[in-house]
């Protein structure tokens, strides 16, 4: 009963991690680079959303998200033409794109499908052999391929990160633009790609919510996990690995929250649902002894030749 | 030469004017989109105009949406010119009317002025310890005050909704077992009065003194003066024996300070009861974030921020009509106050930067 009840617990929060992942780590990809982008909730919206409209209208959750990725990598352009080219207070502009992407989401929504509708999202797909392992089976591979897909996403970030040319020159725009222009680097160029690859991983985490687990759209269905993404880099101190333990965190915490719900146990959801962002303020404020510091041109946008 | 001089003049009015060009930007967008919805942006645009001016209900209307706006914004002009960025208007708000409906609740029979004045106070005292929390945690804990200040907006809709479902629940709502999560209605004698036979209330008259007293704060007291040093630089602030982390609490605080006087006003000049749909929005119609748009816009200054909220007032009116009229979900004037946002910053680094080039030139023909 007991075994039941953790097998159930542990696989749905490996199920919960899957938005919070892509979105984390496409927002640290953006901050290593240098960009603080705040937009990545309105940006899971538009992906949300168009991911579950192309595969209502085409059947197929394929396209829904290519669909998704391509609607994030255009809201990370603007952002990047905002806060790169245009030099614009990062955080300002963040919130800017957020209320772009919440306002159009339920523009779109409203006027094409209107009511609540479920699309056929991905479907559930063990991996053959592994699936069948007790326990860890059901736990990690028995799942839709986007929860794979999220996970993956871990070491293969690590991998590019840490190990490539494009790596390095993302984390040199980031730590000291200056001296990475100085050696050849196009420091305007790598945030661009980094911002835009930061949008597509988060119009990823937003169809992972609404064609992958939930398979609905609704208005402002993210609730802010947008942000809490944001605060997860901060945890995870811009390290994948610590993106991965903090995704975790919160996705256990969400499990137990629903699992609880479903016992029946007398607390008042509210106070349940409350949980993440309480934590979200605790773990950042845990955080202020650690000796992990951001990237040193976070939030500092780079002119050539000035000071 | 007079040429010159003129020419340039020109060209530092046309500087000033660049937030307008940014919302006529983010307007052409708009218009756009309703193209490809296939709504004619004339049909929808004018219905907006006439809901938010079309008769005098119309415009009061638009005043009585302005109020809260201009309450968050004028915190956010402290705030942001503190070098601390509030997103939290929205959890402020619904704090401050949280805490002046039970204020007014408790204190039935009390005469009303007394009562009311005292809901409004405590009001804003909710706000202010609900915007000096983060406050806090950014100064002692270096916690990002962005990611806080949105963390407490989600805090205070769950921490409303089990209160309103709960606690607070209108009696008669249980007794008639509807359950509707709202409160009872405050008693009459707290209701801001009117201002004229429509639904303009005495709130819109404060926010607009409150506007006046804080640019006086700013810019003729040394507590301002040193709120605004140190956003403007934190370095020179610490070298001239500043304590910048007092200063950050403060400008957070204050920030809650006058959205939760925004909230209370709210609750005893429009709703008189407080409620909830489960979100921030369903109470604040986003008075907390369309606050920020109407500060930018305003360019910070707590008296260009009184016509730029009623500017933003309008558009919110104006979209209910518009909602009605062309079937235009008034979500698009969210998407839109995004847009502005994103224009009025990235215009910004262009007006200083040809403001900058103004200069230089300036200086080289007084050498000459």
């Amino acid at each position: 009963m007991i075994g039941a009840t953790l097998v159930g617990i542990a696989t749905s929060a490996i199920r919960l991690a899957t938005p919070y992942l892509y979105a984390a780590i496409g927002e640290a990809i953006g901050q290593l680079s240098g960009v603080l982008n705040l937009g990545v909730d309105g940006i899971m919206l538009m992906g949300a959303f168009t991911g579950f409209y192309v595969t209502l209208l085409t059947g197929h959750p394929a396209l829904g998200l290519l669909a998704a990725m391509a609607t994030g990598a255009s809201m990370g352009l603007l952002m990047a033409f905002i806060s790169v080219t245009l030099q614009a207070e990062q955080g300002i502009s963040g919130i800017g794109l957020y209320l772009f992407g919440l306002g159009l989401s339920t523009l779109l929504f409203g006027m094409t499908v209107g009511t609540v509708k479920t699309v056929s999202g991905f479907p559930q797909a063990p991996i053959p052999g592994l699936s069948r392992i007790p326990i860890l089976g059901e736990i990690l591979f028995s799942h839709n391929p986007l929860v794979y897909g999220a996970f993956a996403l871990v070491p293969l970030a690590w991998f590019v990160l840490n190990k490539t040319p494009l790596g390095l020159k993302l984390r040199a725009a980031g730590q000291n633009p200056l001296a990475a222009d100085s050696l050849g680097v196009d420091v305007i160029r790598v945030r661009y790609v980094a911002v835009v690859l930061g949008g597509v991983l988060s119009g990823i985490a937003g169809a992972s919510l609404s064609i992958a687990l939930l398979n609905v759209f609704q208005q402002n269905m993210t609730n802010g996990m947008g942000f809490i993404a944001v605060a997860l880099v901060y945890f995870g101190g811009w390290r994948p690995l610590g993106v991965l333990a903090g995704a975790m965190l919160f996705s256990t915490v969400n499990a137990i929250q629903v699992w609880l719900q479903v016992q029946g146990v007398k607390i008042p959801s509210d106070f349940a649902l409350m949980m993440p962002y309480v934590i979200t303020i605790l773990v950042l404020a845990s955080m202020a002894k650690r000796r992990i510091h951001a990237p040193a041109a976070l939030n500092k946008p780079f002119e050539r030749g000035g000071e | 030469m007079s040429d010159r001089v003129r020419s340039r003049q020109y060209a530092g009015l046309l500087i000033h004017l660049t937030p307008l060009f940014a919302v006529l930007l983010a307007f052409f967008v708009g218009a756009l989109m309703l193209v490809g919805l296939g709504v004619n942006p004339g049909t929808a645009f004018k219905s907006l105009l006439q809901g938010a001016f079309g008769n005098l209900n119309a415009i009061a209307d638009t005043i009585v949406k302005m109020t809260p706006l201009l309450f968050v914004g004028l915190g956010i002009c402290i705030s942001f010119r503190g070098g601390v960025l509030n997103i939290g208007g929205e959890g402020q708000l619904v704090v401050g009317a949280l805490a002046a409906t039970a204020i007014a609740l408790a204190g039935k029979g009390f005469p009303g002025w007394l009562l009311a004045t005292v809901a409004l106070v405590t009001g804003a005292l909710a706000g202010a310890v609900w915007g000096g929390i983060a406050g806090f945690l950014k100064a002692y804990l270096n916690v990002n005050e962005i990611l806080s200040t949105i963390m407490l907006n989600y805090i205070a809709v769950y921490g409303m909704n089990y209160l309103l479902r709960g606690p607070m629940m209108d009696p008669l709502q249980v007794k008639l077992g509807f359950f509707i999560p709202q409160t009872a209605r405050l008693p009459r004698a707290v209701d801001l009065p009117r201002l004229v036979p429509t639904r303009l209330h005495l709130g819109a008259l404060i926010a607009i003194l409150v506007a006046i007293f804080v640019y006086v704060f700013l810019w003729r007291t040394t507590i301002g003066f040193r709120i605004r040093t140190v956003g403007m630089s934190r370095r020179a602030a610490l070298a001239s024996g500043i304590n910048v982390r007092r200063y950050t609490v403060l400008g957070l605080l204050l920030a809650g300070l006058f959205a939760g006087l925004g909230g209370a006003v709210e609750v005893l000049g429009v709703h008189h009861r407080m409620f909830t749909d489960g979100t921030a929005f369903g109470f604040t119609g986003g008075a907390g974030f369309n606050g920020i748009v109407a500060a930018l816009f305003g360019r910070l200054h707590p008296l260009g921020t009184i016509p730029s909220s009623f500017l933003f007032g309008a558009l919110l009116t104006g979209a209910n009509k518009m909602q009605r009229v062309v079937q235009v979900p008034s979500a698009l004037i969210v998407a839109l106050n995004g847009l502005i946002v994103l224009f009025v910053v990235g215009s910004e680094v262009i007006r200083r930067r040809r403001l900058r080039r103004l200069e230089k030139l300036t200086i080289v023909e007084e050498e000459i």
